[in-house]
């Protein structure tokens, strides 16, 4: 039975995006896309309990067995991104915008709801599928849509913003298709199992050297490793704000799935990280995207370039995690996908909240408003305590064990550079609080007409508050969750 | 009532203290009832600490494990002596204090009274976890609560100096505790697996003796609000706070939350036998005479009164991590000892430095020639409080001095004889940082009499600050009286 309803994880969303645009009724394209987000949101659910514990469930569309057709294999792995990625749109997909992005009007806001349910296909795609072609045209799907839904914030930037990533996101997937192409010629197969048992990576093979490269490459703009990063700040700060928060909470998410895939199940982390020492890169580069991005967000004077500088950095832990190659730090970087979806996306459902209300979220524009708004700026201060790693949140959770991971692996140093970076972190997050409460408003920007945002808005960016709280104190289903993925990682399975 | 049910009860009663606040406070705007109800409830919490005594005192370890937050490391309490005095501490002050502030508040027409009692409550909920934290991470978590919760406090005037104070506060204690305390834990649960307090220490004898120097003077320097130099900054600077803060907070909880986190971790992380001796009890001593007699030295250069008492907590605070760093059963005695004499002692000072304030808007040592005369009561308590924690008895403050003495001497170090003389040159600075003040107060001249009135010519009428300021502050000073004769209570509680 699971294994028949695992296939409509991506159909569901994939078929509900046409009846959007049959439909063109805005009020139900936007309960309907909610309803088939929360279908998708049980399924994962469903997924991770059955498989959690080690099991593995697997599908074969089309009833072909996997060397010729299409399988798709669902392991702790992948049904831990594929509940984050749900539940994460789940959310962002139950906050009442009021209209949606200004670009849209009413007559196409149907549209937006058909491009919003292809991206999410595209990544539950990637996610699920075993087979490398099918990712690439499933990362394509989720790409494409991604640039559209940027593009349609208000801003005129929004559209050069969606361009731009355009440029990378196709320099990426290029890169993408040419590593794959490289594996199947290695290898005659385009199941990843398959080509994890045929593949004998060496050295002295430079086919396989290059195919690692060019994916490593290609997935890292995806995932905006510093220093190939430069599309995600404008992405973000110009994209509609639930596009910010949902891209923020999975796109990246779902690409650090990839690297994860690619680097352990397919080459095998034997070879990556003892032979070929990935992490002599991995680290340096780590760690510098969590100084130098840090510190770049202690600049910013608009509130969602701040966090999108906050992300890459933030993105710097997570890669780090993955360059430790042990379980600890592993599973630290894991479960910080998950931490770090619960409070970037409330962060930027607040900025939703504030556009809404204030207009602009320069910070210039937020003095006082601590006081006018103080769930909403309650709610960023609970985010921002995350961010820094605060105990009691999900961000300490995720800092404990990659430093935990990082002293396993004897790198000391790095330790004490992961708690230093998060002093970076206090320092703009202690910027914007002080902004909201204790900078009085300019004479030019009243803020006495500012009133608290509507419950459709505060209720979800609350829920991701509370949610930063209770999985900091609760980690069974977070942690847990991201060790066994882990360790299932590092024995090279999926 | 279990232990178990009493030490949940004795940690939600301020949380309730702080609903109630906002109830009564915010929702119903009846601020008469929220100040009826802050103190009761505190009453209440001292009640439900003071159940936990008879049990501790008995040998018994009442214990609550809440849940599992990571593999390994629970959310749990466990209460044992040193905690169980520095919760007494904090909630019977906690009483006088939320009178104090009250008469304080109000005589001196502070804003945001509701939110400043509500933060206040929360901050005793975070100091009281602190006190029966059973492990480092249950420890580490209520102890950055406590930075958050008082932040609000300190930056309560929202003034600029008030926002620039916040900056330094939150900046010096979050980087210590995240760069060093958080570090030291880590490192401890790399080296151990573990991270329970546990009698004896956790770390074994096959660690280094390079390692445990490093190690503890992370932990030290980690628990920032311990205020050892050179991380002693935040300290003066939170004296921007109302003062029913800087009395209770800055220098009973919070203060106290860093020197009794090295006190717990020196016997139950490190273990009294592995430190007796080495080389990192002979390094934190010598850290910890600095800071005593540094900050002495610097308090006597202070007009402000606020900032001569915050430098004397430094000075004071440092004799408690003298005592933690000598790793012997006396020294922490006198450490203990301390936690409770200097509470006493230096909470009326600050609640006399609020008074005069109150009554007389005045903050400067050199302004209060002749005020003894019209607030008799305020500068008598002063009196008996800077007898104190100047040490002389029949004070309290007396006993703690003693053992640290003679704690000093059963250290074994070939210069140990430096550290008495330190301590007896501390006690002499003290004299002369509290001392000016009191002789000001009776017979200095005050200015308006003129140059030709003499001193004890004019009589003034008595005009003290509103009596719910006076009394807390007389009563806390009869109560520095009063524990130099229950000493032996608690050499009986604090025998390690």
């Amino acid at each position: 039975m699971i294994e028949k309803i695992l296939v409509l994880e991506v159909v569901l969303p994939l078929l509900a995006a046409p009846v959007c645009v049959l439909v063109r009724h805005p009020r139900f394209c936007r309960l309907f896309s909610l309803g088939v987000v929360a279908a998708c949101f049980a399924i994962a659910v469903a997924l991770l309990v059955e498989v959690r514990g080690g099991g593995v469930i697997s599908y074969q569309l089309g009833g072909w067995p996997p060397p010729l057709g299409i399988e798709y294999r669902v392991s702790t792995v992948n049904a831990y991104l594929l509940a984050l990625v749900t539940s994460m749109a789940l959310v962002v997909f139950s906050f009442d915008s009021r209209g949606g992005p200004p670009r849209v009007p009413e007559q196409r806001r149907h549209l937006y709801y058909a491009v919003f349910l292809l991206c999410i296909s595209g990544l539950l795609g990637i996610t699920i599928t075993g087979d490398a072609f099918n990712i690439f045209v499933f990362l394509e799907i989720s790409s494409l849509s991604s640039y559209i839904l940027v593009s349609l914030g208000g801003h005129r930037r929004a559209v050069m913003s969606a361009f731009y990533y355009l440029v990378m996101g196709t320099i990426g997937g290029v890169f993408f298709m040419l590593g794959v192409g490289l594996l199947y010629q290695a290898t005659g197969t385009l199941n990843l199992r398959d080509i994890a048992a045929r593949l004998e990576p060496s050295l002295d093979d430079r086919g396989t050297v290059l195919a690692l490269a060019l994916l490593v490459v290609g997935i890292s703009i995806k995932l905006a490793v510093f220093p190939l990063h430069h599309w995600l700040p404008n992405a973000y700060s110009f994209a509609p704000p639930k596009v910010s928060a949902f891209l923020a909470a999975t796109a990246t998410k779902v690409s650090f799935y990839l690297l994860a895939m690619v680097l352990f199940t397919i080459f095998g982390a034997p070879f990556v990280f003892e032979e070929l020492r990935l992490q002599a890169v991995l680290l340096p580069l780590s760690i510098l995207a969590m100084f130098l991005a840090s510190s770049a967000a202690i600049f910013q004077t608009d509130l969602r370039r701040l966090l999108a500088y906050s992300s890459v950095a933030q993105i710097g832990y997570m890669t780090l995690g993955l360059s430790t190659a042990n379980a600890t730090g592993l599973a630290g970087g894991l479960v910080h996908l998950f931490n770090h979806a619960v409070m970037k996306g409330g962060l930027f459902l607040v900025v939703a909240c504030l556009l809404y209300r204030v207009g602009s979220v320069h910070i210039d524009a937020l003095a006082g408003i601590g006081r006018r708004m103080p769930l909403t700026s309650a709610a960023l201060v609970i985010g921002g305590l995350s961010l820094i790693g605060v105990p009691g949140t999900v961000g300490f959770v995720s800092k404990w064990y990659l430093v935990s991971g990082v002293l396993e692996r004897g790198w000391t140093a790095a330790a004490v550079l992961i708690l230093l970076s998060s002093l970076l972190a206090l320092v703009y997050v202690g910027k914007v609080v002080e902004v909201l409460y204790f900078r009085k408003p300019a004479e030019t920007q009243p803020v006495d007409h500012v009133r608290e945002a509507p419950l459709g808005m505060l209720a979800p960016a609350w829920v991701l508050a509370v949610a930063a709280v209770f999985f900091g104190l609760t980690t069974d289903w977070t942690y847990g969750v991201a060790r066994e993925a882990a360790e299932l990682l590092l024995a090279g399975g999926i | 009532m279990s232990s178990e049910t009493t030490i949940l009860v004795a940690l939600l009663l301020p949380v309730l203290a702080a609903v109630s606040c906002l109830f009564f406070g915010g929702g119903l705007s009846r601020p008469n009832l929220r100040d009826i109800a802050t103190p009761l409830i505190g009453a209440c919490t001292f009640a439900a600490v003071w159940r936990l005594a008879g049990d501790v005192l008995a040998g018994g370890r009442p214990e609550l494990v809440l849940f599992e937050v990571l593999p390994g490391v629970e959310l749990a309490f466990q209460v044992e002596p040193l905690g169980l005095l520095y919760g007494l501490v904090a909630s019977g002050l906690w009483i006088v204090t939320s009178i104090y502030a009250v008469g304080y508040m109000r005589g001196h027409h502070e804003q945001n009274q509701t939110r400043f009692f509500t933060f206040f409550a929360l901050s005793i909920f975070a100091a009281l976890g602190i006190a029966f934290a059973s492990n480092l991470f249950t420890l580490f978590l209520f102890y950055e609560a406590l930075t958050l919760l008082t932040f609000p406090l300190v930056t309560h005037h929202g003034t600029d100096e008030a926002r620039r104070a916040g900056r330094i506060y939150l900046g010096i204690l979050l980087f210590t505790s995240i760069s060093f305390l958080l570090f030291a834990i880590l490192f401890t649960w790399r080296l151990t697996g573990t991270i329970e307090f546990t009698p004896g220490g956790i770390l074994g004898a096959e660690t280094s003796s390079g390692m445990v120097t490093v190690l503890l003077l992370l932990y030290a320097f980690g628990a920032g609000k311990a205020a050892l130099m050179p991380f002693h900054r935040w300290l003066p600077n939170a004296m921007v706070a109302p003062t029913p803060v800087s009395a209770l907070l800055h220098a009973v909880a919070v203060v106290k939350a860093g020197v009794f986190a090295i006190l717990k971790i020196v016997v139950y992380v490190f273990g009294l036998d592995l430190l007796r001796g080495s080389n990192a009890s002979l390094t934190l001593m010598t850290i910890a005479s600095f800071t005593m007699l540094m900050a002495a030295v610097i308090a006597i250069r202070q007009d402000n009164l606020k900032a001569r008492l915050a430098y004397s907590t430094i000075s004071q605070l440092a004799y408690i991590v003298l005592g933690a760093a000598m790793a012997t059963a006396t020294g922490i005695l006198a450490g203990g000892m301390q936690i409770a004499m200097h509470a006493a002692g230096k909470i009326t000072l600050f609640f006399c430095a609020g008074a005069i304030l109150v009554a007389t808007h005045k903050k400067k040592v050199s302004e209060l020639d002749g005020l003894g005369r019209t607030m008799p009561w305020t500068f008598a308590a002063f009196f008996l409080a800077s007898l104190s924690i100047i040490g002389i008895p029949p004070l309290g403050g007396s006993w703690a001095k003693w053992y640290l003495m003679v704690g000093a001497l059963e250290t074994g170090f070939a210069w140990q004889a430096a550290f008495l003389g330190v301590l007896m040159l501390s006690s002499l600075l003290a004299v002369f940082y509290l001392m000016p003040v009191v002789v000001r107060g009776f017979f200095a001249a005050s200015p308006s009499a003129g140059p030709s009135g003499s001193a004890g010519g004019d009589r003034k009428p008595i005009a003290e600050a509103p009596f719910l300021c006076v009394a807390p502050l007389v009563l806390t000073a009869l109560l520095s009286l009063a524990l130099f004769f229950v000493a032996g209570d608690l050499a009986s509680l604090l025998n390690f």
